[in-house]
């Protein structure tokens, strides 16, 4: 039961902690929850879909097609979470200004919250698949199956309570600084999400690991520890990098930072009031 | 005699063929699952060689193999198999496991 608990609790705290950081990006938007709830069940439907093809995937493109695929869902979202930041530093002002004159509760829905509902189907996909594949087949050796589904539960209680823990913290910071925060959060873990496409992509063999695991920290601080998978989720972190990995990590963060910097320095456009 | 020193030329030649050819491909291990138990549960590779390791899954459900050292996770539907390359490598002790069923399928790939 408890190893079943520790699994599952280890696939939900990435999905679980994006939606948080995703839930407090779009404070105060109209509509978002559903959009994100949307997000959320697409997510779960297309992780039925893929385990149920998991064995055609894995044959697929000369059994590269799982590394594959899991590169494309990760580089779609790292594309998605820095569109909506350079999009927020766009618009910044704008919904500053907005939220002076109208309150914030009419923050309009033009947001691109169609960008952040996707993010949240991705990282729901990508985590949801290993689950239900992993249930099933506990499930089908027919162990004790009531322990099993009671730490199915627990993991996934433990991992969704995670993730409201960060949410509700998010929301102590003042609404001021808020999206200067979540768009920081953002950054990383947009970040973190290219250097593990990067793994994925060195895994079929298609692009070199510019050398191996260039340092190694596993000793101080496990990936496998949960202050390692937190940091692994939040920021990145990996115990032994390969080269092509910082390189995915430090571009990406530089591409989107740059993007941020360009739109913000650009003047205000002069609204003209028809 | 002549005979004798052509049959020995061609295999020679042979030889140094099939030689040449095992030397560019990556040599080929093998590794299955049955009962969520790895066997060989330790393999030994050479340093600094990229190689290929061929996982049967005999068991009837799905498995992910894992490895943070090798920085390898792939999934293998049951009774199907998984092909991953892994390397080149410094010399070590690298662990992997089955991450649905971390109790029993544990190993390690030893590089000399």
């Amino acid at each position: 039961m408890l190893a079943t608990g520790v699994i599952v609790f280890r696939e939900v705290i990435e999905a679980a902690l994006i939606i948080s950081i995703v839930m407090a990006a779009s404070q105060g938007v109209r509509g978002r929850t559903a959009w994100i709830s949307a997000g959320l069940v697409a997510g779960l439907i297309a992780s039925c879909v893929v385990a149920f093809f998991a064995d055609r995937l894995a044959m697929a493109v000369s059994g590269i097609g799982q590394d594959l695929f899991n590169a494309i869902v990760l580089l779609t979202a790292v594309f998605l979470l820095g569109w909506h930041n350079v999009w927020m530093q766009q618009h910044g002002r704008e919904l500053a200004s907005e939220m002076r004159q109208l309150g914030q509760s009419v923050l309009a829905g033009s947001r691109p919250l169609y960008a952040l509902a996707t993010v949240v189907g991705l990282a729901v996909l990508r985590e949801g698949t290993e689950v239900i594949l992993f249930l099933y087949g506990v499930l089908s050796s027919g162990e004790e199956t009531p322990a099993l589904l009671t730490g199915g539960v627990l993991g996934l209680s433990l991992g969704v309570a995670m993730g409201v823990a960060m949410y509700f913290g998010l929301l102590r910071i003042p609404h001021r600084r808020l999206f200067a925060v979540t768009s920081g959060l953002i950054l990383f873990l947009a970040a973190g999400l290219a250097a593990q496409a990067a793994a994925c992509l060195v895994q079929a063999d298609l692009i070199s690991p510019l050398g191996r695991a260039l340092w190694d920290t596993s000793a101080w601080l496990p990936e496998e520890s949960l202050a390692g998978r937190l940091l692994h989720v939040l920021v990145g972190y990996v115990a032994q990098p390969d080269g092509v990995q910082l390189l995915f990590y430090f571009i990406t963060l530089t591409i989107i930072f740059v993007m941020m910097r360009i739109c913000q320095l650009k003047p205000p456009a002069l609204v003209e009031k028809p | 005699m002549k005979r004798r020193i052509e049959l020995i030329l061609f295999l020679s030649l042979t030889g140094h063929f099939l030689a040449s050819n095992a030397a560019e491909n990556p040599p080929d291990y093998e590794l299955s699952l049955q009962d969520h138990r790895f066997t060989p549960s330790e393999l030994v590779i050479p340093a600094d060689a990229k190689v290929k390791v061929t996982i049967r899954n005999e068991d009837a459900t799905p498995e992910e193999f894992e490895s943070r050292s090798l920085k390898r996770e792939k999934i293998i539907p049951g009774k199907s198999q998984a092909v991953i390359s892994i390397g080149p490598l410094k010399p070590g002790t690298y662990e992997f496991s089955g991450e649905f069923h971390e109790s029993t399928a544990r190993g390690r790939i030893i590089v000399k």
